[in-house]
């Protein structure tokens, strides 16, 4: 099957281009130049994966993100001019799954495209628990859930992929960059503040106390692991 | 302190050192305590305008009102004195004129009528003094016809002490002689002042004396003094308390100056002063408020134009890099289709493709740059370990190394190096140093080093190549230079790295330097702080490297260095040969 992209920019030259990259990678794409339109389009293509400007016209990129986040967990792949680290974190904290800077190599951006959308490959039965005890998730991989006492908790994809690979080993400490190239699929993508972004989102999600986290825990200067009893 | 004295026992010796360590003590104590005051009060001397005006206003007062209440004391004195003087004077010569006419009828001293003449003469003159009350003194004397005259006084006392001998030889000469002596007279010592006259009779010649005490005019005289002294000391207060009032005056709106200016450097630029009246001290605090008025503009206006500047390093960031990605997305097209085109095409779409490789590179290390000039960098500490990432750049950069034939060695220790630093700058930092080395390397083997101490970490990289010139160790890190115009580049920076690198060790609050001398290669140092904002003092690596040659041919290998006389006379170094040496460590 073919997957279809949604494309949010306002660049026309540029809109057209990944357009025709797209298409000759095998993507369906579509295409949308205004931030208020996004999400109707969104609802109405209904993507496999959402390619988003951050600088848009009407309604900034990171709304974009938040208001598809609220009703997706769909990978959705930021597009943005700028490396400083507030306008990173706080697309990468909208809801976005990762990020490539402008100008990007066409090759890297639908390299990034396939990793997230490379999913449901390992479908063998498997039921993970981790946390403290009175304190712990259970993960049910084939079936994509995560629930914490028998109440289900709504986890996007990447934050599920990256649960489930801290959970397979428990109290082995992964450095951002092994979680980077097990989870993102990312070999040399340096940037390792994908994974603090996402780690801390994941603990909204299931720490009881994400300021005092307990089921993923943080490794001084090494990286994380996952608490056990 | 227990000090156990076994022996001399207890004595005499032992208590008088035990005194004399006391009195040391004490001593001690004592100047220690007078070197303190005497600290404290130059120290007030140098702060305090105030108490200098006062002191020396006080000292020159005290001068001068001194000066003039001793003249005028002493010319009081002078003056009571000559009037006595003339009092008596008077006395003496109607006095001496009486006598003289009582004794008229005498012609021999042993006559049975003188002696009686004589007492009744001494107790005339005397009770015939209206202030006799006063203590006035009478004599009559003759040295002459001593034996057969004895001397009278009225009140009846003894003259012994009050007429010196010189001014009784020099009236019973025929003089008319004064003196001022003090003496006891009935009990009390007082100040007299003695009048001796001749009277000259047919019988030969007697003396008259009057001795007058001079207790009223010493006790105006004092009072004079007194009074005079007493204005002296309240005209120098006054002259003091008015100096401190005005220095006061002047004082206190310089110190709200100063204060003002503190707030103002602080960065608190709506800071003014008052302005009152329109004297010098108003001039001040107007100029004062003018000048900061205008810093404050200038450092708004400043403010403004950085905030613009960091608004257009945003927007040419944006407006720049949104069609660079379309145009390099079409090159990245037209460059995998270069196959069917014909060669010249071909050829074309390459040099397109690697020239816009060098252009992004150019316009990212432009636009990092411009972020550090605008301020706008940030610091995204957190505890990272360091071997790793050193680890990561080795491999990043393991293929241009193999093509250019340079061995990386690395000199890493086993345990974690983690300091709170931003890895993404370090990473950056470090691909940069080792490029270069790789790069300048020549062939020969480039060496990394990582190092730590309590405060701080450090990595060094080491090459082997040209080496740097004398004071290009500064040149390099200025942005496009390089050490060769004409030389060929083999991976194109973009002369912008070690710029973009000493922005981000500085950063961190750390340092990157380098060193190099001609043929012997180049080693760059970067140190941060082990601790996000700590200050750093040492690096726990050496700049220099240990196999770095001196001018002078050593040390090698942290070997000892020995100055000492040489041939002729001239002072030489080089290796010491052993034996004794004091060793001085940099």
């Amino acid at each position: 099957m073919r997957a279809r992209v949604l494309v949010v920019d306002d660049d026309p030259a540029l809109a057209e281009m990944l357009g025709i990259v797209l298409r000759s990678e095998g993507f369906v794409p579509s295409f949308v130049a205004d931030g208020e339109r996004a999400l109707a389009a969104f609802r109405e293509s209904r993507p496999d994966i959402v390619l988003l400007d951050l600088m848009l016209p009407g309604m900034s990129g990171i709304d974009v993100a938040r208001a598809i986040r609220g009703e997706s967990g769909v990978p959705i792949v930021m597009l943005t001019a700028k490396s400083d680290t507030v306008d990173v974190v706080l697309g990468l904290e909208s809801g976005a799954d990762d990020y490539v800077v402008k100008p990007f190599k066409p090759k890297e951006l639908v390299a990034r495209m396939r990793a997230r959308l490379r999913r449901g490959e390992d479908v063998a039965p498997e039921l993970l628990t981790i946390g403290p005890p009175g304190n712990q998730i259970s993960i049910d991989v084939p079936a994509h859930t995560v629930s914490r006492d028998g109440e289900e908790v709504k986890l996007t994809p990447l934050e599920f992929d990256l649960l489930v690979a801290l959970a397979r080993k428990p109290r082995q400490v992964f450095t951002r960059e092994v979680l980077l190239e097990q989870v993102w699929g990312y070999r040399h993508a340096a940037d390792t503040r994908l994974v603090n972004v996402h780690v801390q989102r994941l603990r909204a999600k299931i720490e009881p106390d994400p300021e005092r986290p307990e089921i993923i825990l943080t490794v001084r200067g090494v990286g994380y692991k996952a608490g056990t009893g | 302190m227990v000090t156990v004295v076994t022996s001399p026992p207890p004595g005499s010796p032992s208590t008088a050192s035990r005194w004399l360590r006391a009195a040391r003590a004490l001593w001690r104590a004592l100047t220690g305590w007078a070197a303190g005051v005497a600290a404290g009060m130059h120290g007030a001397w140098r702060r305090s305008l105030q108490l200098r005006v006062v002191t020396i206003t006080l000292v020159a007062s005290s001068l001068l009102v001194g000066g003039f209440a001793y003249v005028i004391a002493d010319k009081i004195t002078s003056i009571l004195l000559e009037n006595a003087q003339t009092d008596v004077r008077l006395r003496l010569r109607n006095g001496s004129e009486y006598a003289g006419k009582q004794f008229r009828t005498f012609s021999q001293p042993t006559e049975a009528q003188l002696q009686d003449t004589i007492d009744g003469t001494v107790n005339y003159l005397a009770g015939g003094d209206p202030a006799q009350s006063s203590g006035v003194v009478v004599a009559i004397t003759a040295d002459k016809h001593a034996g057969i005259i004895e001397t009278r006084t009225s009140p009846v006392t003894d003259l012994g002490p009050l007429i010196s001998p010189e001014m009784r030889a020099s009236v019973a000469a025929g003089n008319v002689a004064h003196q001022i002596r003090t003496g006891a007279l009935g009990g009390q010592r007082t100040k007299y002042l003695v009048y001796g006259s001749p009277v000259p009779t047919r019988f030969g010649q007697v003396e008259l004396y009057y001795l007058v005490p001079l207790a009223r005019q010493d006790a105006t005289a004092a009072d004079a003094r007194a009074t005079v002294v007493a204005t002296g000391i309240a005209l120098v207060l006054l002259l003091g308390l008015l100096a401190a009032l005005v220095t006061r005056l002047v004082v206190t709106p310089v110190r709200v100056a100063a204060r003002t200016a503190q707030r103002l450097s602080a960065g608190l630029l709506d800071q003014r002063m008052v302005v009152n009246g329109e004297d010098d001290l108003a001039l001040l605090a107007a100029s004062f408020n003018q000048m900061a008025t205008n810093l404050q503009r200038q450092i708004l206006r400043l403010e403004e134009m950085s905030r613009l500047q960091r608004r257009f390093t945003s927007d040419v960031s944006h407006e720049l890099r949104t069609p660079l990605t379309t145009v390099r997305m079409a090159a990245d097209l037209i460059f995998a289709e270069r196959d069917g085109f014909d060669p010249a095409v071909a050829r074309s779409a390459e040099l397109l493709q690697a020239e816009l490789d060098r252009f992004e590179e150019l316009l990212t290390d432009l636009l990092e740059i411009s972020r550090f000039d605008a301020g706008f960098a940030m610091l995204d500490a957190e505890p990272t370990d360091l071997v790793p990432v050193v680890h990561r750049v080795t491999e990043r950069l393991a293929g241009l190394a193999e093509r250019v034939g340079v061995t990386i060695e690395l000199d890493v220790p086993d345990p974690p190096v983690i300091a709170e630093v931003d890895p993404r700058r370090v990473e950056r930092v470090l691909r940069n140093l080792v490029g270069n080395a790789v790069e300048h390397g020549e062939g020969r083997p480039v060496r990394i080093t990582l190092g730590m101490d309590q405060s701080a970490v450090a990595v060094t990289v080491r090459d082997h190549g040209v080496g740097l010139k004398p004071g290009e160790e500064k040149l390099v890190f200025n942005r496009f230079w390089r050490a060769d115009p004409s030389r060929a580049r083999q991976t194109g920076g973009t002369g912008l790295g070690l710029s973009i690198s000493l922005e981000d060790a500085r950063l961190h609050g750390g340092w990157l330097e380098a060193w190099g001398a001609p043929g012997q290669g180049a080693q760059f140092r970067l140190t941060l702080p082990a601790r996000a904002g700590d200050r750093l003092a040492t690096s726990p690596l050496r700049l220099v490297p240990a196999d770095a040659m001196l001018p002078f041919g050593g040390p090698r290998q942290g070997g000892l260095l020995a100055i000492g006389p040489g041939s002729a006379g001239a002072l030489a170094i080089g290796p010491a040969e052993g034996g004794e040496r004091a060793e001085v460590t940099s």
